[in-house]
């Protein structure tokens, strides 16, 4: 490297410390600004989709077939009013936390169960396998038989319905923990349940959150078919015999309300509670950007 | 017990480790021998597939050996434990749900040490030799490379374990940085005098950071040689050879002879 030119001298300089120069700073414009608001961008999908709604709905003018976003707000307004919808939604909640608590409980012990042996993991591999694809609803009329026509029929199908999601994510979620996580908490002399509790779950809590919302979907769409089909025990139904009940009277807009509350529900259930989970977890702990 | 090994504080004697694949049995170490002594910074050294991650990790308790014994102390090695805490190579060593004083109190607590008032300061204490008392509440995520081994360094250290075991904890970070980190922990060391089994493949490192080194042949992994080393590459008195030279000459050079063999490099 002889031939390398070297006519050019060397030098050094002195830094110029940060708080000579202050802070650098772009202002964004108006537009970059409300831009990035989520529930902005949100808000305005969901005015364009209702726009679409009222429009169509206007041109056909068919409150039976279709009614418009406006009928259908005023339905829900005076239904939520008089307490109806409120009282319908509470029932419907109760029976699926109920069999949602019941589900992630059970869904929690097999993959302990699946982490502690080969025969338990054999087990909950061929359990998911076999029950997994089988739609919950379908069970209904079996449970029916077996539990009755009460709650219990419609808990028993949501466990089905949340447990085995729950339980392939967290096993899956389990699995993915990597080797050196597993030994530091081995060198600290952990076993046994707290294992579980101060290595494994937090580990793999983003994939069990994965699982939950997966479950709470499930579940939700599960009760409100069910309740469909077998609406009503001792005298309260809850969101989906009220979507019946009013198709039965013909009160479409009702219908429409009812379906209303239903997705309004889902949106509160993923953007407050499950996004705030999210917030103050894995997002907090760098596990999900 | 014999007279030579009396002042040893780990004893590995004979050791032969194997671990299955699905076809075969692959032998990682062959009776390896070797005494750390109290306040020994000892380093196995070796090209990767000579089996001294795996030896860490038997004297680490995940491994147990199909021959020979690991004895801390005098006692067997059977199983993980606090007495000798592991530092290791990957970043996500630490929890990533907790923050820095959070991951050190953690050792603290879960291994029954220390508890509440008394774990905290113990983990403060450490934090600061490590000089991150400014970043006790960060989360692992916002740190950078080094000052993530440096809380594992703090965590193990905290421990007061009766032997720290390192496996290769400066590998994944940048030259400036390992060079570093290197001479942090040979400053950790002359304020606590601890006992370190470092395991590294970097012969510049393994002459800075220990002062007996045991080379390790590969395929499986078996003992070449075990020197004496003051941290500044001298030369040797009968051949005139820097240390370097004499361990690269051992390991790579000389890979099949005996290395008395050799004459000039």
């Amino acid at each position: 490297m002889a031939s390398a030119p070297v006519d050019r001298a060397e030098y050094v300089r002195d830094q110029v410390p940060e708080h000579d120069f202050g802070v650098v700073h772009k202002p964004l414009t108006t537009w970059e600004r409300i831009y990035g608001y989520g529930w902005l961008r949100k808000g305005f999908l969901l005015l364009v989709l209702a726009a679409i709604w009222q429009a169509y709905a206007s041109y056909l003018d068919n409150a039976l077939v279709l009614p418009t976003f406006i009928e259908t707000l005023k339905a829900f307004v005076s239904r939520i009013a008089d307490g109806e919808l409120l009282r319908k939604s509470w029932v419907s909640i109760k029976v699926l936390l109920m069999g949602y608590g019941i589900g992630l409980v059970l869904a929690l012990v097999l993959t302990i169960l699946a982490m502690a042996s080969r025969l338990g993991n054999d087990l909950l591999e061929t359990l998911t396998a076999m029950l997994n694809p089988l739609p919950a609803i379908a069970l209904l009329p079996l449970a029916l038989i077996w539990l009755g026509l009460g709650n219990a029929s419609i808990v028993f199908v949501l466990v089905h319905a949340v447990m085995w999601p729950i339980a392939l994510n967290t096993h899956s979620g389990f699995l993915g923990v990597s080797p050196t996580m597993r030994m530091v908490g081995r060198n600290y002399g952990l076993t046994g349940v707290p294992y579980v509790a101060k290595i494994l779950i937090p580990a793999a809590f983003p994939h069990i959150l994965a699982g939950l919302k997966i479950g709470w979907a499930f579940a939700w769409r599960t009760l409100i078919a069910a309740e469909l089909v077998f609406g009503t025990t001792s005298g309260s139904g809850g969101l989906g015999w009220f979507i019946y009940e009013n198709k039965n009277v013909l009160d479409i807009p009702a219908v429409f309300a009812g379906l209303f509350c239903v997705i309004i529900i889902g949106l509160l259930v993923e953007n407050l509670i499950f996004r705030t989970i999210e917030m103050r977890t894995i997002r907090k702990w760098g596990m999900q950007s | 017990m014999k007279d030579a090994t009396a002042g040893a504080l780990l004893q590995v004697e004979g050791v032969t480790l194997q671990y299955k694949t699905r076809e075969h049995h692959v032998t990682a170490t062959y009776r390896v021998s070797f005494d750390v002594h109290p306040s020994d910074r000892f380093v196995l050294l070796g090209p990767s597939g000579c089996g001294k991650s795996t030896l860490l990790k038997a004297v680490g308790g995940y491994i147990a050996p199909t021959e020979g014994t690991i004895r801390l102390k005098g006692v067997e090695v059977k199983k993980p434990g606090a007495d000798r805490v592991m530092v290791f190579q990957e970043f996500d060593q630490l929890l990533p749900w907790k923050t820095v004083k959070q991951n050190v109190m953690f050792a603290l607590e879960a291994s029954k040490r220390l508890r509440g008032k008394e774990a905290e300061d113990r983990a403060m204490a450490y934090i600061d030799k490590v000089s991150l008392t400014r970043f006790a509440d960060s989360y692992p995520h916002t740190l950078s490379g080094g000052m993530k081994q440096r809380v594992a360094i703090a965590r193990g250290m905290a421990m007061e374990p009766d032997i720290l075991l390192m496996d290769e904890p400066f590998a994944a970070l940048d030259a400036l940085t390992r060079r570093k980190m290197q001479d942090e922990l040979m400053q950790l060391w002359e304020d606590t005098r601890f006992t370190v089994l470092f395991v590294t493949h970097s012969i510049p490192e393994a002459v800075r950071i220990g002062n007996r080194i045991l080379l390790l042949s590969p395929h499986p992994g078996q003992v070449k040689a075990e020197l004496n080393c003051d941290g500044t590459d001298a030369e040797d008195a009968a051949t005139g050879k820097r240390l370097t030279d004499r361990i690269h000459e051992m390991l790579f050079v000389d890979a099949e002879g005996e290395p008395e063999a050799v004459h000039h490099g």
